[in-house]
């Protein structure tokens, strides 16, 4: 579906780019999965779901929709990672944490939509009165806001991402370096939101949410409309960065990541280009985050842990980096055998997960959808 | 937090150690019960008097109050059947019946004052003994064991006589403290005797006391100091007590800080175990080993195993079993440190971030595969006798052997591998290998073979600190995931290719995270460590210690 002359088949350094000329963002074909997708999304699974009776063979399931939802999330990730890994060559092992930022952003504002449903049927927050708190701390203030936590949870991952990224770059810290760096970086960020006193629930986070937009959140009717806007949001994210990286920007990136010594010999300064990307992609996972709360219903300090964010990577190598669908197939293909394996064979899942890492890093570079293509093109 | 969690098992350890501990000494107490008569009626031949039915009842019957005075009273001047007699109310050994008082083992009966045997009635009660009876007999039982023969028993009688300052005790106390020939028990004595002396009518009595606690470097002095001038009067004495006081916070200051310095010295050896492995896989060989954890893993599992043999076929030997594990630790992660290398890790050399993904999926694999065989639980690493207990060095500073074990460990590994690196022909290989491939390869070196062996060394050693960490920290599945972030840091923070700059960043990190935490707390200690080191890295991208090169590519 891709334009076949656009997109480096492969990763290695010092490639001829070929001059940019001006091409459709997708191609006939592209365009045409895109609209099934967003059929799919907006129409089918809507029908499936809330219209057809629970007994029917083709009734989509509460529990399908929760799930499709959360790898659509995650899906987000994977496209974020892959602007800032696939395409600028920046491997990240901290977006965990923004995602883990956005869902923190929009989880205090579900908290204060509890009102006084709460356990002890306080204004406050149940742990808060738990740690015998009188009054909401700072960082709660604009919480009550739906319209502030939309800005949040842009802002706030935009702004660590753009501290972090611009001292890190600046000191051209780069390759194992910088994704251990990122590493260490959402290790401290876990300890510090493990603590109480920080004033984001502790061990246990945020949950037993009760409404959104002061509607109930746990009905079919808000699931659904959760469902369709991460499908869409998911969407536009890909033809967002389908359109960045067919820029002279995104050209820009991926000259960095093949040969950033000869972009800056060219009069480049790649601190802008990659401090950009990494910026945008931050925001991406914020929104995946804030997304995936409401579905999910829970949000807590184990979602920065390393681990979590290390399998972001994983989702992007498996399917496929430096192409924009990889990711997402990727996504899918990784949550759905986990959400197969943790519940058939619980044992096997670190088995399959680990065997995963290997495998696609020794034996398939280009992930499964590079897979497919060169079966195309050796045919 | 890691760190944190080990520090806290750790205290817990060694409490319930010391619970068992105390334990033993109950239940052997009354083997010994036999021994310490003989020595009490030593050092008390002068003024025995024997128990009487009076003080029987005294201390059997009645309201507690009365029962502590009558216990005081005979045990004041004990011969052997008080002894035993309060031996056996302690041990809940005494019942009464219709006013008579029996002592009862083994339900027999007999009389504690003639010590002939006597039918138990059936309507015997137990005698209750309440707290403040219970420590009361506690105290009496340990004044007695002042004057045990075992030296151990004697220490831990002092122990509990601490911070107890009832002036009728003082005229036993003196008598041990006369009859002590241990050095560092009878300055213990003294300093007992001193903070009993303190609340004595007489003025130079107590500004003898006021004067002698100075020297003292217990943190209970502290408390006893500050008490004894709220109810102090005397403006001499008061103005002795002050001195003694800031002399005794003083000394205590010093200790805190020598306890800082030494569990930092602690944590920076475990860390230099931890990341003298990596400084050859990550240093010298640029691999980044995500497993690396897991390794150290396998090797603190390997001593499980080594201690489980011992346990079932050389029971004799136990004490020494860490001798054998340290070896088989060696051996099992470097074992499947060269399997790795050979199976996957030299595919990917030039792709340091696919060599991370790769090795983050071993680490998964082994970790599930350690869940497999020894389940997902904790398992229990003992320390041998040895390693247990440590050396008292100030009144609020104890130094546990099995963290003294551990640094001497850790400088023996640093020097076995510098010398390895600097001196042997295996070493020459790895730096020429590390240094300049091709050229090392044109002059005959296997540079395969070396990558292997090398990656091996780098893995053993990693087994060599999870041996180290068994003794000190919980064995489970996550041992390794705890510190791959640390080690990292050391490495980064060290420089990469150096063994002194990491032996300088281990020691370092160490040091400033205890420090920090007794400033600010464990957890936020850890954070502002990351957030020092991530600033740290933006002024010298190289770590401290930088190779000198020419490369663009930093």
């Amino acid at each position: 579906m891709n334009h076949p002359r656009q997109l480096p088949n492969s990763l290695t350094p010092y490639q001829s780019v070929e001059l940019p000329f001006r091409t459709p963002l997708l191609s006939r074909t592209g365009w045409s999965f895109f609209m099934l997708a967003l059929i799919a999304v907006c129409a089918v699974a809507p029908l499936l779901n809330l219209w057809l009776p629970q007994d029917s063979p083709y009734h989509m399931s509460t529990y399908a929709v929760a799930l499709l939802g959360k790898i659509m999330c995650y899906a987000i990730c994977a496209l974020a990672m892959d602007l800032i890994w696939g395409y600028t060559g920046i491997l990240s092992l901290g977006h965990g944490l923004f995602f883990a930022i956005g869902g923190y952003a929009m989880g205090m504002y579900l908290m204060r939509q509890i009102g006084l449903d709460g356990n002890y049927k306080s204004t406050l927050p149940d742990f808060m009165v738990f740690l015998d708190w009188k009054v909401l701390p700072w960082h709660w203030t604009f919480s009550d806001s739906f319209i502030a936590t939309l800005f949040l949870i842009v802002l706030v991952p935009a702004l660590v991402a753009f501290v972090f990224g611009y001292f890190a770059f600046r000191s051209r810290i780069k390759g194992v370096y910088f994704s251990i760096i990122t590493q260490a970086l959402t290790f401290a960020a876990m300890l510090l939101f493990f603590r109480n006193e920080t004033g984001f629930g502790g061990n246990n986070g945020f949950t037993d949410f009760k409404r959104i937009l002061d509607l109930p959140i746990a009905t079919p009717n808000m699931r659904m409309t959760l469902f369709v806007l991460t499908g869409l949001t998911l969407l536009g994210f890909f033809l967002f960065a389908r359109w960045l990286v067919q820029s002279k920007f995104g050209r820009v990136l991926q000259a960095i990541r093949d040969a950033e010594s000869r972009v800056m010999f060219s009069g480049y300064n790649p601190l802008g280009y990659k401090l950009t990307i990494w910026v945008i992609s931050a925001v991406m996972c914020g929104v995946a985050g804030a997304l995936y709360v409401p579905q999910v219903g829970i949000i807590n300090p184990g979602e920065m842990s390393p681990a979590n964010s290390i399998e972001i990577a994983i989702w992007a190598a498996v399917g496929g980096r430096a192409t924009l669908i990889g990711p997402i197939v990727g996504a899918f293909l990784v949550n759905g055998a986990k959400s197969w394996l943790t519940v058939a064979y619980p044992e096997f899942w670190l088995y399959f997960l680990g065997t995963l890492f290997i495998a696609v890093t020794l034996f398939l570079p280009n992930g499964v959808v590079g897979l497919i293509k060169k079966w195309r093109g050796t045919k | 937090m890691l760190f944190y969690l080990v520090e806290h098992m750790l205290q817990t350890h060694s409490s319930t150690f010391m619970h068992k501990d105390s334990s033993i000494f109950r239940s052997e107490s009354s083997l010994l019960v036999r021994i310490l008569f003989a020595a009490i009626l030593f050092w008390c031949v002068e003024a025995v008097h024997a128990l009487t039915a009076d003080q029987v009842k005294g201390m059997a019957i009645g309201d507690t109050e009365a029962r502590v005075q009558a216990l005081a009273k005979a045990a004041a001047m004990p011969d052997e059947k008080t002894a035993a007699f309060i031996q056996a109310l302690a041990d809940d050994a005494v019942k009464t019946a219709g006013g008579q008082v029996l002592l009862v083992k083994d339900g027999k009966a007999s009389d504690p004052v003639t010590g002939a045997d006597v039918p138990l009635p059936a309507d015997a009660e137990d005698v209750i003994n309440n707290n403040l009876m219970r420590g009361e007999l506690d105290k009496v039982l340990a004044s007695l064991a002042l004057f045990s023969k075992d030296e151990k028993r004697r220490r831990q009688a002092i122990k509990t006589l601490a911070g107890d300052n009832d002036e009728s005790r003082l005229p036993l106390i003196e008598k041990a403290y006369a009859a002590e020939t241990v050095p560092a028990l009878k300055s213990q004595l003294e300093m007992l005797r001193a903070a009993i002396m303190l609340g004595s009518s007489d003025q130079s009595k107590r500004l003898q006391a006021a004067g002698l606690l100075a020297t003292s470097g217990d943190p209970s002095t502290k408390t006893v100091l500050l008490e004894r001038l709220k109810s102090e009067t005397d403006a001499q004495v008061k103005a002795a007590l002050q001195s003694s006081l800031r002399t005794v916070e003083a000394t205590l200051a010093r200790g805190d800080k020598i306890a800082a310095v030494f569990s930092g010295l602690s944590l920076g050896s475990i860390l230099l175990l931890v990341a003298l492995g990596l400084a050859i896989t990550y240093g010298l060989m640029g691999v980044i080993n995500m497993a690396h954890g897991e390794l150290m893993m396998i090797g603190a599992y390997a001593t499980y195993v080594v201690q489980g043999v011992f346990q079932k076929f050389l029971p004799g030997l136990f004490d020494w079993y860490l001798l054998a594990a340290v070896p088989v630790a060696f051996m099992a992660a470097a074992l499947m440190g060269a399997a790795l290398e050979r199976g996957i890790i030299r595919f990917l050399y030039g792709r340091p971030l696919e060599t991370l993904l790769a090795t983050w999926g071993i680490s998964l694999i082994l970790q599930q595969l350690v869940r497999s065989i020894f389940g997902a639980q904790n398992v229990g690493v003992e320390n041998p006798v040895w390693m247990s207990g440590g050396v008292q060095v100030l009144g609020n500073v104890s130094l546990p052997f099995n963290r003294l074990v551990i640094i001497g460990f850790a400088i023996a590994v640093l020097l076995g591998m510098a010398w390895l690196i600097s001196r042997t022909r295996l070493g020459l290989f790895v730096r020429g290998v590390t240094q300049n491939r091709p050229i090392a390869s044109c002059m005959g070196v296997n540079t395969a073979r070396v990558d292997t062996y090398a990656f091996a060394l780098g893995s053993g050693i990693a087994g060599l600190a999870g041996c180290a960490l068994s003794q000190v920290g919980n064995v489970g599945p996550d041992l390794g995931q705890g510190y791959i972030v640390d080690s990292f840091m050391v490495v980064v923070l060290g420089g990469v290719g150096q063994l002194a700059g990491t032996v300088y960043a281990a020691l370092g990190l160490g040091i400033l995270n205890k420090f920090l935490e007794g400033w600010t707390g464990a957890v936020l200690a850890k954070i502002a460590v990351l957030v020092l080191i991530i600033i740290f890295i933006q002024k010298r991208p190289q770590g401290i210690f930088a190779m000198k090169g020419r490369s663009a590519e930093a």
